[in-house]
């Protein structure tokens, strides 16, 4: 017989077994999702989930699809947060201090308190990438936040109205964009085909019959 | 966290590492490689497939599962929707908002169309996301894109449409740029040249990353712009029919509301079908890698309309999805690992075969090593080691949190620290290689529907090479909103209507075919039947 624990999902009991995820546990409640789910695994944010153990005090946080159920779990979903998305152009944006300061000025009024981190369901430093930001220092911010899933929990807790997720967005734009080193290799290549200089080699594979090439593919020489 | 016997084993793993990890394991000869396909790949197991008996692929053969789904009734067939007044009309209706329906809205807002997105779930809710090791790209000195056609050709078994390879190839290092200066972020070394690995099939190490959230940096710096440019998203609305005009050309779509069940038009000048794969339909009972919507809608809608698929009898399991513990059962180990230098070692600490050959080898060489007696037993099932402590053993402390985070944070919930102890994996449904048939732009032979992405056929043959899938929906992407945009301008949509509908219902009972089961289905059903 299976482990079973019970779950409270908004507040209503379901005995669910102790080995299932906290997304799988509402499925095997009987719930059909459409919102709250997503890719399933940790990479879309979509599941953001808060939950307190029965007689703990402390509020977590995690996404449903990776976060095993524990017994006296108290659930709520937060399958979407009203992030502020400010709309820019890339091309027109810079990686100076003025363009957090226009863009999203709330930074700055970050009272320290810690609960963005806190609350982040990857475990980020997301005071520390708020603060890089303020200081215009995007590489730091970009290289901090850059495992965020944009799930907004972090934003859910700020009492400074911070849209933290949206933030790092944009200084990983302008870090890619403007600050990592140019790429010469590609931009030589990207010439280098667009004067025709790769297309006979090309062609030439193209053309080959079925049995030449073949041959060619199964003795190719494998870069060690 | 692992059961007495997996540890028993691990001692045998960690007995054989040094050895193991210095070894180069032999790589299959082409017969080889023939023999284990058809021997042990799933796409072998005739069982498995059904013949599709109407529309343009009758006689050819599919997966069970997607034979019902073609084979299906319409939602809307027994209560057709009003056409006379659209709710939305625009010049490009996208359908998918995944990496390719994201590259296509921004090429097409680019040309000046009038773009629209509709997506299931949310914008970025899609296989992109999920994408972790990597994106090819001949850029080096020593590589090429007659190099990567190679490769690509190859890897697919000489079966892909060779002037969408060429496409492929030729524009990958215009996409890495064109990524890079939208400000997505890749591995760079201090002078900007790019950090690149081998995935399995690659004569050249070629694959750009970022970390191993390559497919999210990606994704989530393509919603952005999208956004930007304030193109229309309207999410949590499925697409469950193509609109054809009278001339038989393709003009929009009958959309449905997730949440609310409502029915929507929209009406178009073109449309783009970007709406990704299949894992999700479990074909023969595979687990898969894929997110929650990637339920072949795409193929259905197209398939109805009369657009013929190819290579829909080919899909792709990957050899590493995660075995253990069940809470990640199926979820992917990406190839990167093995770029990084972990190999595949079996219960009794050998390396069984080299760990970079082509995804379908690879996975039917797993299935080989467990058939054999090989495999290392799981409470729920079974799996080989693939040895993550490898790793840094080869290329020093720090390099896994560096390099695979994320493979680091998914193990890491579950008490197993990857850099200590190897992980199980066994195949997982990832990628379907075939789709919709579509020409060098991205059209079908209907006129005025585009598809790309996972969606479309052709370019991958019978297997897909890591990172050309990333690869592919930039490409196609962009491609799709480019011609699609372009055509929009000349198209005058004449009469709506959803005649096909009635007829495709005709050619089923023709063939005697009484379904039981609308199509497409949006989202598996998971929910525990609780009445029984």
């Amino acid at each position: 017989m299976e482990q079973m624990v019970n779950v409270f999902v908004m507040g209503k009991k379901y005995e669910v077994p102790a080995s299932l995820t906290i997304m799988k546990a509402l499925e095997y409640a009987g719930y059909k999702l459409v919102r709250g789910c997503g890719c399933r695994n940790g990479f879309c944010g979509a599941c953001a989930t808060i939950y307190r153990i029965k007689g703990d005090r402390e509020l977590h946080t995690c996404l449903a699809c990776s976060t095993q159920v524990v017994d006296g779990m108290y659930i709520t979903q937060l399958p979407f947060f009203p992030l502020i998305k400010e709309i820019y152009d890339i091309n027109e944006v810079r990686p100076d201090e003025t363009v957090m300061m226009k863009t999203y000025p709330e930074i700055y009024a970050c009272i320290g308190c810690n609960a963005c981190t806190n609350a982040c369901t990857q475990g980020l430093n997301v005071m520390q990438y708020i603060a890089y930001a303020q200081r215009a220092e995007y590489e730091k911010c970009a290289e901090e936040s850059f495992d965020c899933v944009m799930c907004g929990v972090c934003s859910s807790r700020c009492p400074a109205g911070i849209s933290h997720p949206q933030v790092a967005m944009l200084a990983r734009r302008l870090n890619g964009k403007y600050i990592a080193p140019k790429c010469e290799h590609l931009a030589d290549r990207v010439e280098e085909i667009a004067s025709g200089k790769c297309e006979e080699a090309i062609r030439a594979n193209m053309a080959l019959d079925d049995a030449a090439i073949r041959e060619m593919y199964n003795t190719r020489e494998i870069e060690k | 966290m692992y059961t007495e016997e997996m540890l028993e084993s691990i001692k045998l793993v960690e007995a054989a590492r040094a050895e193991n990890a210095a070894m180069e394991p032999r790589r299959m000869t082409a017969e080889e490689k023939d023999t284990l396909l058809k021997t042990y790949h799933p796409d072998y197991r005739t069982d498995q497939f059904d013949t599709i008996t109407v529309g343009p692929n009758k006689g050819e053969v599919a997966p069970k599962e997607l034979v019902q789904l073609l084979q299906s009734d319409s939602i809307i067939k027994d209560n057709l929707p009003d056409l006379s007044s659209p709710d939305y009309e625009t010049d490009v209706l996208i359908i998918g908002g995944g990496g390719a329906g994201a590259s296509a809205a921004i090429e097409a807002d680019n040309a000046g169309a009038k773009v629209m997105i509709v997506t299931k779930l949310r914008i970025g809710d899609a296989n992109t996301m999920m994408a972790e090791g990597g994106i090819q790209a001949a850029d080096k000195p020593n590589d090429s894109p007659a190099q990567h056609f190679l490769d690509a050709y190859g890897g697919g078994h000489f079966a892909a449409d060779k002037e969408l390879v060429y496409k492929l190839v030729t524009e990958a290092p215009d996409c890495i740029q064109w990524l890079n200066e939208l400000g997505v972020e890749f591995d760079k070394d201090e002078n900007g040249n790019m950090v690149t690995t081998h995935g399995g099939g690659t004569s050249r190490k070629r694959m750009h990353a970022a970390k191993d959230y390559s497919g999210a940096e990606i994704m989530r710096t393509l919603r952005d712009e999208v956004l930007n440019r304030e193109i229309p998203v309207v999410d949590f609305t499925s697409a469950i029919e193509l609109i054809l005009d009278d001339k038989g050309h393709c003009a929009g779509a009958v959309l449905q509301n997730m949440e609310t069940g409502e029915i929507l038009i929209a009406k178009a000048k073109v449309v783009i079908i970007a709406t990704g794969g299949a894992g999700r339909m479990h074909y023969q009972g595979f687990p898969t890698s894929n997110h929650y919507g990637a339920t072949a809608d795409g193929l259905v809608l197209a398939y109805r309309v009369g657009a013929p698929l190819l290579y829909q009898d080919t899909l792709q399991y990957h050899p590493t999805g995660a075995a253990f513990p069940e809470q990640i059962f199926g979820a992917l180990v990406t190839e990167k690992v093995r770029s990084l230098g972990a190999k595949l070692v079996n219960v009794n600490g050998e390396v069984f075969m080299h760990p970079l050959e082509t995804r379908d080898v690879a996975a039917a060489s797993i299935i080989r090593e467990c058939k054999r007696g090989n495999m290392v037993k799981t409470p729920e099932g079974q799996g080989v080691w693939l040895d993550t402590p490898m790793i840094e053993l080869k290329n020093g402390e720090g390099t896994i949190e560096k390099r695979i985070p994320a493979m680091l944070r998914m193990f890491g919930k579950y008490g197993i620290d990857i850099r200590k102890q190897p992980i199980v994996v066994y195949p997982t449904l990832h990628y379907q290689n075939g789709g919709v048939k579509v020409g060098t732009d991205s059209q079908t032979c209907i006129e005025n529907l585009f598809v790309s992405g996972e969606a479309a056929g052709g370019v991958h043959g019978r297997n897909r090479l890591m990172g050309n899938s990333l690869l592919d929906v930039i490409v196609f992407g962009r491609n799709a909103g480019k011609h699609a945009a372009a055509k929009a301008k000349d198209v005058v949509v004449g009469k709506l209507t959803l005649d096909h509908v009635a007829k495709f219902e005709k050619e089923l009972t023709d063939a005697g075919i009484t379904p039981e089961t609308t199509s497409p289905i949006l989202l598996p059903d998971y929910a525990r039947k609780v009445n029984g």
